[in-house]
């Protein structure tokens, strides 16, 4: 799946020669949808959140120990979720867009696997493997380790759902950037970690920020397969998402509004982070053309 | 040190690059890999220099075998079609790689890149990224880099490929004029037979995965081996008669061609260089050829004249040198007479195009 | 021949990042959808029918993709109009919005559940103009259909952009030199090469609308046979410890989406073909 996000500028003029009217009727038009489906209820949020005053804000966010625990709990899990899905993605981009191999299809193709599960079933699938009924559940507890209802479960639920993301981001602007930089270093006497350090990362780091910048938000924001897996047990297993979950159900919306407000300025911060790593992501420079001046 | 290169094989799935690839590269020339795309000269290259793994054969330099080793190893210098600079690297620090991962002191980094930066003419150039270089720059950029670490030998894949056409003539006598000075073994792939014979000791043309000639440029020019060969190396006029008795039969038109006593008849393709082509106002011989004047070019130091011929039913293309074209005066429409100077047959039975 | 498994390629890491990408995909991806799958089979027929094809799950079914799919078509008009405006019109606030827009993406789906339900409910700040209004926009159809939207909208923007974006100005004004009135060079000429955009745009906010569980379960309300999609229904088999009928659902809402997303796949190698 393509979904590119990078704002391509197109070679030609734009020709907007409606007229006028029409013009600011679609403007006016698209304020509207913007601000019903997406700015109010982000006002929403910050304003109940805030509605009972900033101390009360503070009481719920910080002095309940459960949600202490759940803000803990996801600030850990997330990141390192988005660790291990880092490395996997340098991986992944490497064999897949320096290397052919038979079954490269297939395997492009798996990566885009965990869009197309719901996280609930992705829940789901963990409980049967490392449930009490499941395959290697009960293997493990004997050996003292718990998967399902406490924090692997939570982290291998979060893995799976943000799996591709930053490899999907490093697939395409290693295939532009094309191998030749890499083989004149190896050329050059580089090992093959002087040559991942001094050439390949530097020239992917802006896409790599922008995939682990979209990873981590997705990893915080995960609900279901989070929810199946880790059997939500309030002060011990509930992330953020559910905390938010449990502090509804009990009609705690102050609380549960809290968290949310939370949650809510966490993303957007990824939105104005994003935004400014985009401005990085030019496509790479065509090694033919001459410079501008 | 000296490339020699043994039955050498590489497919690409069913595609077949090289085919028994036998050829040496004698210390401190430089070499042109000539031909057209898909000849297999920058897979030839690749392989010399390890990027690329030979099916079958063996690479040796100087007796030694490296077949078999990586191209970190081999100690070469190659330098990419399209550069491959360090784009996040100023220009100083390209040049540097080489040494900075072999952990090289500063101070010599500092001195041998200085010493280099002159060698390419780019002083004071040192702090600028290759994205504000013209190409020439860049190229020379990535010569330097790869003489940084005083490789054994210099591979060039079409490096002056993408550049303007002034700019590639001043390359070309700068790379000259460095190989003379530094007696590095360079080999280097192009599709440009002028700029093969310029720059290089010796041309080695291919086609089809398979070497058709080897020798300076005057030899392949002058005695060229096959029809390829010969066609591919500047224009030609191309003739099919037939051979018979020490004469070579052009439809009504004989010419002599002693080499060829045999009485049976033996279908044959006579090709002719324009500039050995004799253009007379009147018949300067018995073997001289009937034409009219279709075309005339004038191309700077030479006068292009197109001529057909009625007797063969063909057009011949003449260059006539510009005092000659003075004396004659040609006009599209003039009668006029050809005579060839040297001819070379080729069999088809030995070649086959 | 042997050589070229020895050594592929000069660039270095060929089998310990394959090994390490084929391992984790292993692992993490395909032995746990086997487990499923496998799950799923220890049902004999009948059992299975019994648990996926219940009149509860197929009004789960129903449910999901009929909300799914309204979504999506809301998403096309809506992210359409957006991609139309934030391309080629310039005004204040424009760099806000196309940054607004990804935030669906960004917001965990409990915030989106939490603050959707709370708008539209009799009380929300929306739902005291709407509900007098006949519209009940929390614990209903349309809570869900609203919030997938909401979900959705991103998808249909950031594929139609580029799109209109590549398009050049020059076909426009060819158009008109030729004597296209605007409405015909929007429909002959722009809106055909805007439309594969549009085709996947839709197929991903589909495909995102079938699979969504964390927003739904705050706006529907989850009433078997009225608001339940078949991920709740899903969940609340596993509550009941019937792994294998959950697993039954499971594995008919696999298939849904995973044809979902060979469908996506095959329209985008369509439209590169058709592309430049």
């Amino acid at each position: 799946m393509h979904l590119d996000r990078r704002v391509r500028k197109s070679a030609g003029r734009m020709v907007a020669n409606e007229p006028a009217w029409l013009r600011w009727l679609l403007i006016g038009l698209a304020f509207f949808i913007v601000g019903w489906l997406i700015v109010l209820p982000l006002v929403y949020v910050f304003w109940q959140a805030l509605s009972g005053g900033l101390g009360l804000f503070w009481k719920n966010v910080w002095h309940d120990p459960d949600t202490r625990h759940a803000i803990w709990l996801t600030l850990t899990v997330a990141p390192l979720a988005v660790l291990l899905n880092t490395l996997f993605g340098l991986a992944a981009a490497w064999v897949i867009t320096r290397f052919d191999f038979p079954g490269k299809p297939l395997l492009v193709t798996l990566l885009d696997l965990p869009f197309a599960v719901s996280p609930v079933v992705a829940g789901l699938c963990f409980m049967l493997l490392f449930g009490m009924q499941g395959w290697w559940g009960p293997l493990l507890r004997t050996w003292g380790i718990k998967v399902v209802f406490a924090w692997p479960g939570i982290l291998l639920a979060t893995m799976f759902v943000t799996l591709p993301f930053v490899a999907r981001e490093l697939i395409p602007l290693m295939q532009a950037l094309g191998p030749d930089e890499e083989l004149a270093a190896i050329s050059l006497g580089a090992n093959p970690w002087q040559m991942f350090w001094r050439v390949t990362l530097p020239n992917i780091r802006w896409g790599l920020l922008f995939g682990v910048i979209q990873c981590h938000a997705r990893a915080i924001g995960e609900f279901g397969a989070v929810y199946v897996v880790s059997g939500h047990i309030a002060g011990e297993t509930d992330t953020m998402p559910l905390r938010v979950e449990k502090l509804f159900q009990e009609y705690n919306n102050p609380g549960s509004f809290a968290v949310a407000a939370v949650l809510a300025l966490i993303a957007l911060g990824t939105l104005v982070l994003g935004k400014l790593v985009l401005k990085h992501l030019e496509p790479p420079e065509q090694p033919e053309s001459e410079p501008l001046s | 040190m000296s490339i020699n290169i043994r039955g050498v094989h590489k497919r690409f799935g069913d595609f077949h690059a090289l085919n028994n690839i036998n050829l040496e590269v004698p210390t401190g020339k430089l070499v042109a890999l000539l031909g057209p795309s898909g000849s297999g000269k920058t897979t030839l290259l690749r392989i010399i220099s390890g990027l690329e793994t030979a099916d079958e054969g063996s690479i040796l330099f100087q007796d030694e075998d490296v077949t078999g080793r990586s191209v970190r190893d081999r100690e070469v210098g190659f330098v990419f079609q399209h550069y491959a600079l360090f784009r996040h690297m100023t220009v100083f620090e390209n040049i540097a790689f080489g040494m900075r991962v072999r952990k090289a002191p500063n101070s010599e980094v500092q001195s041998r890149v200085k010493e280099l930066l002159q060698l390419v003419r780019l002083e004071g150039l040192g702090q600028r990224y290759p994205a504000e270089l013209s190409g020439g720059q860049r190229q020379r950029v990535a010569l330097a880099r790869a003489l940084a670490v005083r490789p054994r030998m210099l591979l060039l894949d079409e490096p002056f490929g993408a550049l303007d056409a002034k700019v590639r003539q001043e390359l070309r006598s700068w790379l000259r004029k460095l190989h003379e000075e530094m007696h590095v073994t360079t080999v280097f792939v192009t599709h440009d037979q002028e700029e093969a014979f310029e720059v290089a000791d010796q041309v080695v043309v291919l086609r089809g995965g398979q070497i058709e000639q080897v020798g300076t440029p005057t030899e392949v020019f002058d005695h060229p081996a096959t029809p390829f060969v010969m066609d591919f190396l500047g224009n030609v006029n191309v003739f099919q008669g037939r051979l018979e008795n020490g004469e070579m039969h052009l439809g009504p038109f004989r010419m002599d061609y002693p080499e060829y006593t045999h009485s049976h008849a033996q279908q044959a393709t006579a090709y002719v260089r324009p500039h050995e082509l004799e253009l007379t106002r009147e018949p300067a011989s018995s073997r001289s050829l009937a034409a009219r004047v279709i075309q005339l070019n004038p191309a700077g130091s030479v006068l292009k004249a197109r001529v057909r011929s009625e007797d063969l039913g063909i057009e011949l293309t003449v260059d006539v040198v510009r005092e000659q074209a003075d004396l004659l005066r040609l006009r599209v429409g003039d009668d006029v007479f050809v005579s060839p100077r040297n001819v070379r047959v080729f069999l088809p039975s030995d070649f086959a195009i | 021949m042997f050589r070229r498994w020895i050594r592929p390629s000069p660039l270095p890491g060929f089998l310990p990042a394959l090994g390490l990408t084929a391992a984790i995909l292993s692992l993490l991806l395909l032995i746990p959808l086997v487990a499923c799958v496998v799950k799923a089979t220890s049902l004999t027929p009948q059992e299975f029918l019994a648990a996926a094809w219940s009149p509860r799950a197929r009004s789960a079914y129903l449910l999901t993709f009929g909300a799914a799919l309204a979504a999506a078509v809301a998403d096309v008009i809506l992210g359409t109009l957006l991609a139309w405006v934030l391309v080629r019109y310039e005004f204040p606030g424009r760099s806000a919005i196309d940054t607004l827009i990804d935030l669906p993406f960004a917001l965990p789906t409990a915030v989106a559940g939490l603050v959707y339900s709370a708008l539209y409910v009799k009380t929300g700040w929306l739902g005291r103009w709407l509900t007098p209004l006949g519209f009940h926009g929390a614990y209903s159809r349309t809570a869900i259909v609203l919030v997938l939207t909401f979900l959705g909208l991103p998808f249909v923007v950031r594929t139609v952009q580029p799109v209109l974006e590549s398009l050049e100005g020059d076909i426009e004004e060819a158009a008109a030199s030729l004597g296209a009135s605007r409405s015909q060079t929007f429909g002959r000429i722009l809106l055909p090469s805007m439309w594969p955009g549009i085709v996947t745009g839709f197929a991903l906010a589909f495909a995102r609308g079938l699979g969504e569980y964390g927003s739904v379960v705050f706006v529907s309300g989850n009433m078997p046979f009225k608001t339940e999609i078949a991920a709740v229904l899903v969940v609340a088999r596993l509550e009941e410890f019937k792994y294998a009928e959950a697993t039954a659902v499971a594995v008919v809402l696999l298939a849904s989406s995973l044809s979902t997303l060979w469908l996506i796949n095959w329209l985008e190698a369509r439209s590169r073909r058709h592309a430049s």
